[in-house]
Parts: C-alpha cells; structure tokens; sequence
C-alpha cells in the first residue's frame, strides 16, 4: 500500500511539473516570445541570487567555524605536533584570507556585471602586466609555504630518538597488540611464519632479545619522553592514527614502518582540559574490513613514575608465553 | 560530398552507429544512468551514517542479502556501497561520461571535420565501455557482493576474499570491468588525438582552437599516457589473485592461514595505481574547465581572458599532475625525502590553477552575463574550484597531512575540486549543447531551480565535511559511534544527509527536464547562443557529416565577443575578417 501511495505521488509530481512546463510554454506562445530565451529579468534575479549568496554562504561559513569549533582536536599533544599545528595554523589562516576575497568578488562580478539589452562587454582579451602579477605573487606566497612547510616535516621526520624507548604496534583485521622492548630497549626478531598458540606476534624466542618483550592491549606512555612506535601489520594495510598527537604511519604486510614524538601532556591533564571521557586513542584510518570502523586501542600518558609502576606490572614475554 | 546520403537503419543510427554526436549521446545517456545508480548509493550511506544500523525504506533498493537481520545495514556492504559509488563517479560518470560525450561531440563539431578519424574505433571505444558497465552492474548481484575495498582498491585487502567478502568474485569481475572500460577510453583517446591534430579545417590553427578543444586534448593525452599504468596494475593484481604471484602480497596470515607469498610490496601497487590515480583527477577536470571556458566567454559576450595563459596553465597542469603522485602516499612510510619532493611538486599546481581562476574573473569583469543555466553552473564550478583548490594547500603538504590523511578533510576536498567542479561542468555542458545534440531548448525555469537547489544542498553536504575531518574522523567508517570523542559529530552527519537528500531529489528535476525537453522541448534555432564556434554553423537537424556542403574555412579564434567596429556582439570563426580587421 505505501509503494503504490509513493508510486502515485511520484506520477502526480511528474504530471504536475509537465503541466507547469506546458503553462509556461502556451503562454510564451501568446506574447510570441521564445520562453528559453533569457530576459533581463532572469538576468536581474540571478544576479540578485549571486550577490545574496554572498552573506548567505560566508554567513553559513562562518557559522559552521563558530559553532563546532569546540568540536575540533584540541592542540597537539606532542612536541613535533606543536609545530604542525602551527603550520597549520598559518596555511588556514592564507587559504582563510584567499577564500574570503575571492568567492565574493566572483559572485560579486556576477551580480555587478549581469546583462542588460543594449549594455556592450568590454573587449579585453589580455594584459600581460596583470597575468605577470597574478602569476609572480601566487608564487611567492607558496615559495614561502613550500619552504615553512618542508621544514616542518623534516624536522616531525628526524626527531631526536636517540633515548626513545621502542614499541612496537601490531596491527590484524580488527584490533591491535603493542610489544614494549623491555629492558634492552630491543625488539626481539619476528616472522609471520611463528605466530601460533599464544604467541599472536610470532616472535622468535630464540633470539635473546625476545625474552624480555612485553606484550599489552593498552599503551602507557611517560611523559615528555621521546617513543619509536614501530608498525607491523598481519593481513592486510592498516594505518595508525593517533590524532591526539599528530601522528600517522601506514602499518603494511611484509613492510616495517615507524614514527617517533614525544607525547607532552599527560591523560590526566587532558581530562581536566578536554572533560572526564578524555581518552588518548588509536584508530585505524585505512579501510581494512568490516569493522575498520571500529579498530582502536588505548593510549595512556602518565608520569614517569606511574609508567614505571605500570610497566613493572606486567610479564614479560618469557613468562607469558612459557607458562603453561 | 555524398557520404551523409548513405542510408541508415534503426540499427545504424541508434545502436551501432559511427557518427561521433550519436557516440556521444550514448555516452552522455550511460554516464547519466550510471550517475543515478552512483547517487543513489551515497544516498543510502549517507542514511546509514546519520542512523547508524537503522532500517530505513532506502534499504529496499538494495540487491538481498545487504542487511542485518535487525534490518539495518551490513557493514561489509556499506563498504561496498563507498567503493561503487567512488568507481561508478570517477571512473563512469566524471571519465566516461563527461569525456566521452564532450570530447566525442564536440571535437569533430568545433575543429570542423566530419566525423572522428575512425568512426568505427569510436564506435569500438563506446562498446566497451558499454560492456564494462554491464559486468560492473552484474557484480552487485554477486552472491558475496561486488569490490567491497575502497575505489583505490589495495591490496592486499582486494586480494584476499578471506579479508572481505568483496573481494572474491566482485573484485573479479571489478577487475575485468575496469580492464575493458580501460581498452575502450584507450581507442577513445587516441581516436581524440589524432583527430584534433589531423582533421582540422582549413584555417583552424591550434592557436585558434577553442579552449575546450585544448582541454580535450590535453586530456586525452593524460589518459593515453596513464591508463595502460592502470591496466598493467590492476593485471599483476589479478595474477595476485588467480595464479599465485607475489607481487603485492608478502608475510600475511589471514583466517589463521599462512600465505606463501613472500617478497612483494603493497606499496609498488599504489605507487602504479597513482600514477594513474593522479592524472586521472585531471582527466576528471580539465574538460570540466574546458566547458566552462567556452560557456563563461559566450555568456559573459566578452573574449575569455589570456587564451594563452590558458592554455600554457592547462599543459602546465597536466606536465605536473604526472610527478604529484606520491602526495596521495605521505604515511605509506616511504622515506619522508621523498615526501619532501612530493609536497613541493604538488604545491606548485597551486600556480597554474590561480592563474586560471583570475583569468576566469577577469572574463566576468565588465562582462554583459546571461544567466542562461549553462552560466550558472560554470560559475558553479568556478566557485567549487577555488573552495575545493584551497584545501588542497593543507592536503598537498606532508606535515599538514600527516593530520588530515584519510579523514573527511579529504572527503570534503575532492568532492568540491574534482566532483562538484566536474559535475558542474557537465551540466553546463548539457545545458549549452542541448540544442545542438536534440535540436531543443531545455526549460529555462527548472534550470534554474536545479542549478540553485544544487548548488546550496553540495555546499551543504561537503563544507561541513571539513570540520569531520579536522576533529580527526576517519573516512569510510560504518559508523563513528564506537569513538567516544566523535559522539559530538553526530549533528553533523545528520545536517550532511538532510542535504545530500535534498540534493538528490533536485536531480530529479534535471532528469526531468532532460527527458521532457528531448521530447516535447522548444525547437531551437542553428545558433541559440549566438556563439562563436563552428558547431553553431551546421544545421539544426542532425547529418551524418556534420555540414550539408563544403566545411567551414577559418579565419579567426573562437573569442571575438563584443569586439570594437564590428556588426554584431559575436563574430563566427568562419567569418572572413574585416579589411584592416586585426586578429584580436
């Protein structure tokens, strides 16, 4: 019953507008003018149209920036973060500026210079004085982006890692594990080949590097101290995404790849910033299966004292893996 | 002069037909087809995401076996509902349907030749395509549902169907599909090229082509150069799948089971499949721009400003789109020098895409505008690619990506440069050339209406888009509910799909107005728009030939709108030049 309702309403929509069209149309017929022919009043209307888009638009804009600012991260939480937030701060302040001088000098020009029977164009075809300004200025505003925008990333790349402690993020379809290097701050060798039983890694525990590792669900990490998350994947590309901290690495099958920063605020203060629900977390940002949408694990910065109680609290994988 | 006698069937003419304008009407009809499928799956997603695992009556549009029991949305097929949208829209409607039909319709018409320099290729070209689209559509009613893995389909997700249902005989088929719609814009663009280098009239130098000839040219030449990279790509991809090769696969346990695969690298995958991907964006836009050229200087009645700047900004675009690629791969973890290379190549498109946005102010500056529907919708676009072209300074630039990569930032960004800017340009396209194509005039009043509830319903789904992405929400997500910190965003995706919607049922009228006017429209006359270009110079009924006698001699550019000392506010290109008349 509700098809046929909608089926009847969509044919009624249908020989509703024919009927407008034709009405539109018979009456053209009797002022003898061609009705598809554009009049100076639809020149009028559409100009007026484009000069109230203008506040309409920008007011829509700038509504959409007031209203769910507080919706956005909050700044960095981490060293090399800072300096990308800053860059970003300047690039979106420039394409802030360009957006809000061009869209309505071009809806502007539309409504300014919209037709009228008898108004002649103005014929100018080029001034190669003005295309050289607007080719030369455009250029030395993206040499300065370009070269601000380099360095930022040299230096989030390069970090200092010389006394960052190692862990390593592994990643499968749909949650992620994280191995701590243990005391000689080394990760024990791995191969895909030994992920069996309890050992979900497939580290090798012959190496001697292994026997100290620990494995976890969450993430502590001590505050202002430098970390090299080292990324593996199992089955197919995952990538984490840690917002919080400005960072993000593409965890690949067969491929080892890494991110180094130093974390500069605590959980806790972030809670008493961001709200009590305030939690560090990891997310996975490349489609990887059905529940993509849900692959997350915890992070947690602490004092250096409470992670050191933490990390004392957990087993090694010696331990765990030879337990029976 | 007697080839246009031959007599034709029904078979001829409509089905099997060489004439370039029916090639490019079937195009234009498939790509239109193919948009409604496409639309319609965002559509239902974008219900989806504003009730996350709701049944909604959208749903009963689905092939069975998509939803839950509880009657919402399966999340593998929400996936595979992202994956044919983004391939129906970039490569059916935005490559195939707005080149093929442009570029087959108005090359032979604007350079003045009588048909492409192989009709039957062409006519080849369009039943490939026509081929690929029907084993595309025939993936959806799959058992295990069609390419579920992203359009960029990665390995080793689309390898594996243990990884995703998607992937067994869906991305087969996605595969095959992709190969033949890859042979058939191959024998397109070709067939493009060697016309407009070949064929055109005496008279018409490639200084006085029209810019959407330029366009379509430099278009072709993208896909002919970058396409076969795909081919190539998506064939190791099935050698992956079918004969037990590595080239993308290594170290992988999937359902428990070790792989044999060792050795090959998911990166080499995107590194070719970008190759593409990247031209392709162009290939996308660039007869977007080309359009909306030619309709912005017809309707403004002025000469399009710095034609040469145009074009030098066109081939400088189309040079640089071939060495941006890796900026779509910043956080794949290749060495971060690399990076560096990647964020100053794509930065400096910023250059050539600003010169054309002030070039095309400065059309509009002192014009005499005509706001037939065509003119609204390119300054559409023109507004779609500063919007969109700005964000691209954030995304273009490593750090920056670093934070945005792969969240909704992105979505937002390429929806209004490549979708909204090309979309837009189609429409201006059909719009201006309706006459020409059906001899009718399409309704003016529903123009407007659909070009205005458009225009307001985009800016409303993908602006907000931006905000998503800046609080860190990533992209293909079923839902953002299983985030706490995203539990704020649920307004947003409500407003986005109240307007994507809204959107979707202003297409209605377009359809609408399409079909009717085909049909029942006003007949036109040979030049409604007092245009230049030579199209405008043939009759109003359809021939194969294109001109009943002789064709048309050259003498000046496309753009003599509203010159000094002459009789009317436009000069056709075949009129001889005044005594002591310059050339602009």
């Amino acid at each position: 019953m509700t098809n046929l309702l909608i089926a009847l309403v969509v044919i009624l929509a249908i020989a509703a507008l024919v009927q407008l069209v034709r009405v539109n149309e018979l009456l053209s017929e009797i002022t003898n003018e061609d009705t598809n022919a554009v009049t100076d009043d639809d020149n009028n209307k559409n100009g007026i149209f484009f000069l109230l888009t203008i506040p309409l638009f920008l007011g829509f804009v700038v509504w959409q920036m007031v209203t769910w600012d507080h919706l956005l991260l909050p700044p960095a939480s981490s060293l090399h973060g800072a300096e990308i937030d800053s860059l970003m701060k300047v690039s979106m302040t420039l394409i802030l500026i360009v957006f809000f001088a061009l869209t309505p000098m071009l809806f502007f020009f539309a409504y300014k210079y919209r037709g009228k029977k008898g108004n002649t164009a103005y014929f100018f075809s080029h001034n190669n004085k003005l295309e050289v300004v607007w080719t030369v200025v455009p250029t030395i505003i993206l040499t300065a982006l370009i070269i601000f925008g380099l360095r930022t990333w040299d230096r989030a790349m390069n970090p200092d890692l010389s006394q960052a402690s190692i862990i390593e993020v592994y990643s499968k379809q749909f949650d992620w594990t994280a191995r701590y290097a243990g005391d000689d701050n080394i990760l024990g060798q791995s191969s895909y080949l030994l992920v069996k039983g309890k050992n979900t890694l497939g580290v090798d525990m012959l190496d001697e590097q292994s026997s100290d590792d620990i494995v976890t669900r969450e993430v502590h990490l001590p505050v202002n101290k430098p970390v090299l998350l080292k990324f593996r994947s199992r089955d197919v590309i995952h990538s984490a995404f840690l917002p919080h901290f400005r960072v993000q690495m593409n965890c690949v099958p067969g491929l080892s790849t890494q991110f180094g920063f130093t974390p500069t605020k605590t959980t806790e203060e972030m809670k008493s910033q961001e709200g009590e629900d305030f939690e560090y977390v990891l997310l996975c940002n490349k489609i990887c299966g059905a529940a993509h949408f849900n692959m997350q694990m915890k992070f947690i910065v602490e004092s250096e004292e409470d992670y050191n109680k933490w990390i004392a609290s957990q087993k090694s994988l010696e331990t765990t893996l030879t337990l029976k | 002069m007697s080839d246009h006698h031959h007599k034709e069937t029904f078979i001829t003419k409509y089905i099997f037909s060489t004439d370039h304008k029916m090639i490019a009407k079937q195009f234009l009809l498939t790509g239109m087809f193919m948009a409604i499928i496409g639309m319609l799956m965002s559509a239902i997603f974008r219900v989806q995401l504003a009730n996350p695992g709701e049944y909604s009556v959208l749903y009963e549009l689905l092939p069975g076996g998509w939803l839950n029991e509880d009657g919402g949305l399966n999340p593998d097929k929400y996936l595979a509902l992202v994956t044919m949208h983004g391939t129906i829209l970039v490569f059916w409607v935005l490559t195939a349907g707005l080149s093929g039909t442009f570029a087959n319709f108005l090359i032979p018409l604007q350079i003045g030749a009588r048909d492409m320099a192989s009709g039957f290729i062409n006519m080849l070209s369009y039943w490939f395509f026509f081929i690929a689209t029907v084993v595309l559509l025939s993936s959806l009613f799959v058992e295990s549902g069609p390419a579920s893995g992203g359009w960029t389909i990665y390995p080793p997700l689309s390898a594996l169907p243990q990884a995703i249902p998607g992937s067994g005989t869906g991305m087969t088929l996605w595969l095959y599909s992709i190969t033949l719609f890859v042979v058939g814009s191959l024998l397109g663009g070709l067939n493009y090229i060697v016309t407009i280098l070949n064929l055109r009239t005496k008279g018409m130098s490639m200084q006085r082509l029209p810019l959407t000839i330029w366009a379509l040219l430099i278009t072709a030449i993208l896909g002919v150069l970058s396409f076969p990279v795909l081919l190539s790509c998506g064939l190791l991809l099935l050698f992956d799948r079918s004969f037990g090769t590595s080239f993308y696969l290594s170290d992988i346990i999937i359902n428990g089971e070790a792989l044999h695969n060792v050795g090959g690298s998911p990166i080499l995958f995107e590194h070719l499949f970008w190759f593409l991907g990247h031209p392709e964006v162009y290939i996308i836009l660039l007869p977007a721009l080309g359009i909306v050229s030619e309709v912005i200087a017809v309707n403004s009645r002025k000469p399009i400003f710095g034609y040469k700047a145009m074009v030098g900004a066109l081939l400088l675009i189309a040079f640089l789109s071939f060495i941006v690629w890796g900026h779509h791969m910043f956080m794949t973890g290749m060495n971060p020098f690399l990076g560096s290379v990647f964020t100053f190549t794509t930065l400096l498109i910023a250059i050539p895409s600003a010169v054309k946005v002030f070039n095309y102010l400065a059309t509009l500056w002192r014009a005499n505008i005509r706001f037939t529907p065509a003119m609204l919708f390119a300054i559409g676009t023109v507004s779609a690619f500063i919007t969109g072209g700005l964000t691209g300074l954030i995304l273009g630039d490593s750090a920056l990506d670093i934070n945005v990569h792969d969240t909704y930032f992105v979505v937002g960004h390429f929806h209004i440069v490549m979708g909204l800017s090309a979309i837009y340009g189609m429409f201006a396209g059909v719009y201006h050339w309706f006459p020409k194509m059906y001899g009718k005039m399409m309704n003016k009043t529903l123009g407007y209406v659909h070009f205005w509830g458009t225009f307001i319903c985009a800016y409303g789904v993908f602006f907000p888009m931006h905000f998503l992405g800046l609080a860190g929400l990533p992209r293909r997500y079923y839902t953002n509910s299983s985030f706490p910190m995203f539990d704020g965003l649920a307004d947003i995706n409500e407003i986005i799909t109240f307007f994507a919607l809204a959107g979707a049922i202003v297409q209605a009228i377009f359809i609408f107005n399409f079909i009717y006017s085909i049909f029942k429209g006003t007949k036109t006359t040979a030049n409604p728009w007092k245009s230049n270009t030579l199209e405008w110079t043939t009759p109003v009924e359809r021939i194969h030939g294109n001109w009943p006698g002789e064709l048309p001699v050259v003498t000046r550019w496309a753009y003599d709108y509203s010159k000094p000392g002459m009789d009317e506010d436009f000069v056709m290109q075949n009129v001889p030049l005044k005594e002591g008349e310059e050339e602009h």
